[in-house]
């Protein structure tokens, strides 16, 4: 079950005879683990890895750096939840450490991110300070180097 | 100048797979199933490891015997991994690859006429380097039906008294063959019972599959004090151009076999066994995350192989399967000498690991997925092609 995880969350399109192939299972028995893992909600969804410097050069990533007062009773929970729900928002964490929450924000526009942190992120009253830091270039995205190593160059053939 | 070459340099063929090597060189976009090396690139963190060792200028000589911290880490991983414990200051020498090993370990046994037996087929240099070391090269060839595994009585029927050295190589290239610990047990009682030294090359223990054990015969009884156990970073670590190899034997041998190694090599390069310390100490996740990708991709090279019709027992180690081609009618080198024409796929024609691998092609599967499953339609459309131009 770990391993047909693992070649899913690396290329979740490879075909399902693939999958059986390599596993030695037969193709229904690869659809019903599939379809119990996706019903136990342990895969939650499937998406293109996009490098989105080749896609959109205007296209703005920011990790910001959350502070909050917790509330008494629903600790961090609620208002975590509360921000994750903005649809600008891409990813949000709990941390340790200097600060509550790492809240990963994609927008159009430098001025559109800028925006969601001072009128909608900061506004909100548990929020004590943001710290905002700007992506400038993507190396590895989800596992994939964007950047690539040289290609195969071995002998064709050797013993 | 012919006449001037030493007569057992001379009389050596040149090697079928480097023949092979010409033609498929010589075309375009070929699949090649024909590498037997991986293709991953080293794990990141052990060319980390080398580059941080080339910063701080470590670029001399080192001990004859290779880094005392790189014998110390390999004595542990020998230790833990097969159960045999060596004394790293005096049974332990890094050599340049298992080929070195081999070659330094026949020639500091060997005299003139000793005869070297070993299972075939099997690496392409076994047979070359006896021969090179004056030593007379014993095929006991191993059948498909015993899952290419080396039988006692097929063993002991060519021991003669000139036999010296028994060299094994499980698992093996190219069959994939394994050997488990009830038919090595019966090996190692014939070598004891003939006073034969082994020499074991291990290069892809690591590579062993469907949970099978691997089992060094150094680690059977009475065993260990007649035993040149060869293993090394190529295989399982993905290291074939760091050239690190080792050879761990009683120390008398190991001293015998650094004489030769001190004039001939003087060190393994230092950058490589820097390198050596980092993958064994830190390199196990990776190792395993390879491992994982062999055994897939191994499952899906076999079963296709079988759909297509050509039997293919599933084998239990390193990176080959050795599927047999009798059934399409063509000898082993028309098969692949068609298939590359025909379809741009290379293989390895059997009959260059010795001539028992007729009837066989080596297909390596340390390549792609996205190459296999090419590979494994063209081949498929080949081999119906064949049938039905036969029927």
């Amino acid at each position: 079950m770990e391993t047909l995880l693992r070649l899913l969350q690396q290329d979740s399109t490879a075909p399902r005879e693939e999958l059986a192939r390599q596993l030695n299972l037969s193709v229904q028995e690869v659809n019903q683990r599939i379809a119990g893992l996706e019903q136990e909600g342990v895969i939650r969804g499937y998406q293109a890895i996009v490098d989105k410097e080749r896609f959109d050069k205007n296209t703005v990533t920011a990790m910001i750096e959350v502070r909050i007062t917790p509330e008494r009773g629903g600790g961090f929970d609620r208002i975590a939840q509360r921000i994750a729900k903005f649809d600008q928002v891409v990813s949000c964490y709990l941390m340790s450490g200097g600060y509550d929450l790492m809240v990963v924000v994609q927008g159009g526009s430098l001025r559109e991110v800028a925006s969601f942190v001072s009128e909608k992120l900061s506004t909100l009253e548990p929020v004590i300070s943001t710290a905002t830091h700007f992506r400038l270039k993507s190396y590895k995205e989800n596992g994939a180097l964007l950047v690539g190593e040289t290609p195969d160059d071995r002998l064709p053939v050797s013993p | 100048m012919n006449d001037k070459i030493a007569a057992h340099v001379r009389d050596i063929p040149r090697s079928g797979i480097r023949d092979f090597f010409e033609v498929v060189q010589s075309m375009h976009d070929v699949i090649s199933l024909g590498i037997g090396e991986p293709d991953f690139a080293t794990p990141w963190h052990i060319r980390e490891a080398a580059l941080f060792s080339l910063e701080k200028g470590r670029t001399g000589y080192t001990s004859n015997l290779g880094l005392p911290r790189l014998r110390e880490a390999i004595s542990s991983y020998v230790g833990r991994h097969f159960g045999v414990d060596y004394h790293a200051p005096s049974e332990i020498l890094v050599s340049v690859g298992v080929s070195e090993a081999i070659d330094i370990a026949l020639r500091a046994l060997l005299n003139p006429g000793d005869e070297v037996l070993y299972h075939e087929p099997c690496y392409v240099s076994y047979a070359p380097s006896v021969t090179l070391a004056h030593g007379v090269p014993v095929a006991v060839p191993v059948r498909e039906q015993d899952r290419f595994m080396l039988r006692a009585d097929e063993l002991e029927k060519r021991i003669t008294p000139k036999s010296k050295i028994l060299l094994l190589n499980f698992p093996t290239n190219p069959t994939g063959g394994t050997m488990p610990r009830q038919e090595l047990e019966a090996i190692a009682e014939v070598c004891r019972r003939h006073d034969l030294i082994v020499l074991s090359d291990e290069i892809y223990a690591e590579l062993t599959y469907d949970d099978a054990e691997h089992v060094s015969i150094a680690s059977l009884p009475g065993m260990r004090e007649r035993t040149v156990f060869l293993h090394g970073l190529s295989k399982g670590w993905a290291m074939t151009g760091f050239r690190i190899g080792y050879a761990c034997a009683p120390a008398p041998l190991v001293e015998a076999m650094m004489k030769i190694h001190q004039y001939a090599i003087l060190c393994a390069p230092i950058m490589g066994q820097d390198a050596a310390i980092e993958a064994l100490e830190h390199g196990e996740p990776a190792v395993k995350h390879m491992h994982e990708k062999y055994e897939l991709r191994r499952n899906y090279i076999a079963a296709a192989l079988n759909d297509m019709g050509l039997r293919c027992p599933v084998p239990r180690g390193a990176f080959y399967v050795f599927p047999e081609i009798r059934s399409t009618g063509l000898t082993s080198r028309e098969f692949s000498l068609r298939l590359l024409e025909e379809q741009k796929v290379a293989v390895v024609p059997g009959p260059a690991f010795g001539p028992s691998g007729e009837g066989f092609v080596r297909c390596s599967y340390a390549t792609s997925l996205e190459q296999i499953k090419i590979a494994m339609e063209r081949m498929a459309g080949f081999v119906a092609g064949l049938q039905k131009r036969a029927a």
